[in-house]
């Protein structure tokens, strides 16, 4: 379409040309598509990265993945297409100066709405899959979580059982399938991150701070973690391990672990710890090289 | 009654006096008070220390092409990661942001002969140099530099944990950049406020102005908020006191508080003027007016107020936060967001877009930044945040964000570097420095995503053995390849188009008022002023049959 | 100047509602503080602008219809070269730099300081060097 020189016509507003139909014809296109297919698909969503995971919390994680990814797809492909076919169809064609649009309040008016009425959704969409993920049941197992420099502490408080080791001795904690495990997670020198990726979760641990949230494992099985928040010269290798086993074999690893001497032992010294905060192993060598 | 589009010479004062005395040399430097020196100066001090931060990234990146590189050891590579964010936010981004090009723009294009303040101008550029040169100092010490992250965390940052000059001179360094930056917040306020030439009125002023209005705004209610945690952090490290440290009565996470108060205003600070470079360079190349004028400046005050009450959801994970009130701002922050990018692409439509390298650079601006600011939404969600935090999803987020600011700041260095220095950059080695940074820049952080869901949490000198992991880091060290050849190709652009191609006063058809002065422009920028009337008086002046018509107004017939 | 007291007053209005919001909400001192501290920022100029906007003639260039003529005068008075933000920049470096190597840095720190802005003031008082 050849474009001739034009004069603003005197009589008319400068307003922007509807170019509705174009724009909504294009967006029923590529927004129809998708969605049927999403729809015929049996409502099988692309995983976008992310596993359901093995809590019961992980599982609705996942979804809330999910349903934010189609539409952060939906609408990322949306202004994509419309950047590229600006750049295309709109490329410079001669020396012609184009209609100085200015404004269309109608449409800048749908381009605020419609994005507040997007915002509004994933809140409400959030806000029911946090409130599932916040709440802390009574009926649980209780484990208490100590994080310092540079490894972790697992004690069981009802079964005097404690389990601790450093960096690459990846200590493990046991715990029971399909019950509530209410973790108490705090730190005795820096900031920690407790995170498990196969539970689509993790926690700081807070010198000072008992964070305390649930965890309901579905699956047995091993399942890596490791130490997010930056906390010195060893944060890069500040593994652990969760082994979820079935409820009677957790009460025999209990049994067979419990030891009140070492527990009492190493609950003083981690009360110690949070009364001066001195952190036991530093010895300070900087440059290792 | 004159024809309103006549150039008129505008200054009373007394002009007479141009200097062709005065100190000359390295004396002429170190006593200039003209915005466009001190302007350039912050321009290629930033840039340079884009280079010295990039080649940290590069070490970071080929350390970590490996699963156990051992390219650099535990403890110098968390020297290298802390270093590599601070030069790159509080010596790169900002000052070029901030410092840089609005320094030798804003007063141009409000048609003003100076900065409000010219000697306070100087002294933030003197107080930005000896900070970087602080701050970086800390490699030249006993213990290295500093080592506890850009952001610093108490208690990790206390004297036991960090002991050693370096960490103190990280502190210092901010402390001297942050009253840089202060101080030039008051004097981008004062000056657009006070010194706008006849006829410019605020709504007027082009959306790069008023974007470093804004800026200016959220720099004097952030940036003392950090200088006052940094006095704090000292305080707790050399004087006794016990304001981070549970012993004693403290609250680590108050340090995070403190600092994220700042910081979440700071990545606004740091992209709002590189949209306004956008916003200046899509309609000039577009050939219309910017699209939604009144409502890109709504939606940049929107931001601007929305940020100040969202800090917290870089504290979702410590468990000590409201979660919904700062999910909820964080997910309205979208908005005001989209509608700039739906304005800029409103310019293009029906354009007649020309693809110099600043309009490429521009384009990929909103491209990257769309991607970008889309993951951020996930970050809004706690429940998503949860998983993601401190994961290389995070890094590849505010990567992807960041690259997109680069991206918007070499739009404006070939879109206004003839206007600085009169002369043109080459469009073909332009060109190639486009595509290998934008191509780069997807290379780098699309891995990144999937290493961050996949379970790789950041800041890691070394990572467990996974082909799948060290596949996707190698891709992304691909990826900061491609980025670093971009700026050698930048480098090398300056460098073969020194002083080859004349510009003259406007090679781009430019509509905002620069472009009606000379290039370089004169002391006190202006010989003449066309009569402002609109939002783009050169157009105007040169393009008097194709004003876009005030709301309501009618064209004047010409006899 | 005065869209400019407005847009500030709307600004730190909005920020007094967000800080009364965040409060009653979280309980949580620090943030609310700091927040309302914003708003205050931007109350003070922004009524300080409003009142003397009211006292002064409005000015050319807050007028859709001014002129050059309007405008034309002294703009401002611009401060051409001066040692004085160099040296006073100096002087913070090595106040700065006492804080890491030492209390003595603050002898050569201090009197840079000092003597830069005695010098800057006796500058701007004689109008500086053009």
């Amino acid at each position: 379409m050849t474009k001739v020189l034009t004069v603003d016509t005197p009589a008319l507003p400068p307003q922007g040309a509807a170019n509705r139909p174009r724009g909504w014809r294009r967006f029923r296109r590529f927004v129809a598509l998708p969605l049927a297919a999403l729809a015929l698909s049996g409502c099988t969503l692309p995983k976008f990265g992310v596993t359901k995971g093995d809590t019961t919390s992980s599982v609705s994680v996942f979804h809330l993945w999910q349903w934010f990814s189609v539409g952060a797809a939906i609408i990322g492909a949306f202004v994509l297409v419309l950047i590229v076919w600006a750049v295309l169809r709109y490329r410079r064609k001669g020396d012609n100066i184009p209609e100085q649009t200015q404004y269309h309040l109608p449409l800048e008016v749908i381009y605020t709405v419609v994005p507040l009425l997007i915002v509004f959704v994933l809140f409400a969409a959030t806000m029911v899959v946090e409130n599932k993920e916040v709440a802390n049941p009574t009926n649980n197992v209780a484990v208490n979580v100590n994080a310092f420099q540079w490894g972790w502490k697992f004690s069981y408080p009802a079964s005097d059982v404690v389990v601790v080791g450093e960096t690459t001795q990846t200590p493990t904690m046991v715990i029971p399938v399909n019950t509530n495990i209410h973790v108490q997670l705090t730190s005795t020198d820096v900031v920690h991150g407790f995170y498990v990726k196969d539970f689509n979760f993790s926690r700081f641990a807070l010198p000072g701070v008992n964070n305390v949230f649930t965890l309901r494992p579905t699956q047995t099985g091993v399942f890596f973690g490791q130490c997010t928040q930056l906390c010195g010269l060893y944060h890069s290798l500040m593994f652990f391990k969760v082994r979820v086993v079935s409820q009677s074999d957790f009460k025999n690893w209990l049994a067979k672990n419990r030891n009140v001497a070492l527990y009492n032992a190493s609950t003083k010294i981690t009360d110690q710890q949070l009364s001066t905060l001195v952190a036991t192993k530093y010895t300070g060598t900087i440059g290792e090289h | 009654m004159t024809d309103v589009l006549d150039p008129v010479v505008h200054h009373g004062h007394d002009d007479a006096h141009d200097e062709h005395h005065g100190p000359t040399g390295i004396l002429k430097w170190l006593t200039t008070t003209d915005h466009k020196i001190i302007g350039l100066s912050y321009t290629v001090t930033s840039v340079l220390m884009l280079v010295i931060g990039g080649l940290f990234a590069e070490i970071i990146r080929f350390q970590l092409a490996s699963p156990d590189g051992h390219l650099v050891s535990l403890a110098q590579y968390n020297e290298l990661f802390t270093m590599h964010g601070s030069v790159m936010i509080y010596l790169f981004a900002g000052p070029f942001a901030f410092g840089g090009l609005p320094n030798i723009i804003v007063p141009i294009q409000i048609g003003a002969p100076d900065m409000a303040f010219p000697r306070l101008n100087a002294l933030s550029y003197w107080l930005y140099l000896t900070g970087c040169i602080t701050m970086l100092s800390g490699f030249f010490t006993a213990g290295g530099a500093a080592n506890f992250g850009w952001v610093a965390y108490a208690p990790l940052s206390n004297a036991l944990n960090s002991p050693g000059a370096g960490a103190d001179l990280w502190i210092g360094g901010l402390l001297l950049t942050g009253f840089s930056a202060i101080f030039t917040g008051v004097n981008l306020c004062a000056t657009i406020f006070y010194l706008r030439a006849p006829g410019m009125t605020l709504f007027r002023m082009p959306v790069f102005t008023w974007n470093l209005l804004v800026t200016a705004i959220l720099i004097l209610l952030a940036f003392p908020v950090l200088t006052a945690g940094l006095i704090m952090l000292y305080c707790d490290r050399h004087f006794g006191t016990h304001i981070f440290s549970v012993q004693g009565g403290g609250v680590p996470v108050l340090w995070q508080n403190i600092f994220w108060f700042w910081g979440h205003p700071e990545v606004y600070i740091l992209a709002l003027p590189f949209f306004g470079i956008v916003t200046e360079v899509i309609p000039v190349f577009s050939r219309k007016p910017v699209f939604g004028y009144k409502g890109m400046v709504f939606a940049t005050m929107t931001i601007a107020a929305l940020s100040l009450g969202v800090w917290a959801h870089h504290m979702f994970t410590t468990g000590t936060v409201l979660l919904p009130f700062f999910s909820f701002m964080s997910l309205l922050i979208a908005v005001p967001t989209g509608i700039k990018i739906f304005n800029w692409i409103g310019t293009m439509w029906r354009g007649e877009i020309w693809f110099s390298t600043a309009m490429l650079m521009a384009i990929g601006f909103v491209v990257t930044f769309l991607i970008g600011g889309l993951t951020g939404i996930y970050l809004a969600s706690p429940p998503l945040d949860f998983f993601t935090h401190d994961t290389y999803f995070v890094v590849a987020h505010f990567h992807s964000v960041v690259m997109a600011l680069v991206l918007g700041g070499m739009a404006g260095l070939y879109y206004w570097g003839p206007k600085i220095t009169g002369y043109i950059l080459n469009e073909t080695i332009g060109k190639i420095q486009f595509w290998l940074l934008f191509i780069g820049t997807q290379v780098f952080t699309f891995p990144m995503y999937l290493l961050g869901l996949y379970g790789m949490p950041r800041r890691m000198a070394v990572y467990p053995h996974n082909p799948e992991w060290q596949h996707l880091n190698e891709i992304a060290t691909l990826g900061a390849i491609m980025i670093g050849l971009s700026t050698v190709a930048f480098v090398i652009n300056v460098a073969y188009s020194w002083k080859k191609y004349p510009a003259g006063d406007n090679p781009w058809d430019g509509h905002t008022l620069e472009w009606f002065t000379t290039s370089p422009p004169p002391h006190h920028n202006f010989y003449r002023l066309p009569q402002i009337r609109s939002e783009r008086p050169t157009w105007d002046y040169n393009h008097p049959e194709h004003r876009a018509l005030e709301h309501g107004q009618h064209e004047e017939t010409h006899a | 100047m005065k869209q400019v007291s407005r847009i500030l007053i709307l600004l730190g209005a909005f920020f007094l509602v967000l800080a009364i919001v965040y409060w009653f909400m979280s309980k949580e001192s620090g943030g609310s503080i700091m927040i309302f501290a914003g708003s205050l920022l931007c109350f003070m100029p922004g009524s300080y602008y409003g009142w003397w906007a009211k006292r002064m003639a409005p000015h050319p260039q807050d007028s859709k219809t001014g002129t050059h003529e309007e405008g034309a005068g002294v703009v401002a008075t611009f401060p051409g070269t001066s040692i004085w933000p160099f040296t006073l920049g100096m002087g913070a470096f090595f106040t700065v730099l006492a804080l890491v190597f030492g209390i003595w840095l603050l002898i050569p720190g201090l009197c840079l300081a000092v003597w830069a802005l005695l010098g800057g003031t006796a500058e701007g008082r004689r109008g500086g060097h053009h």
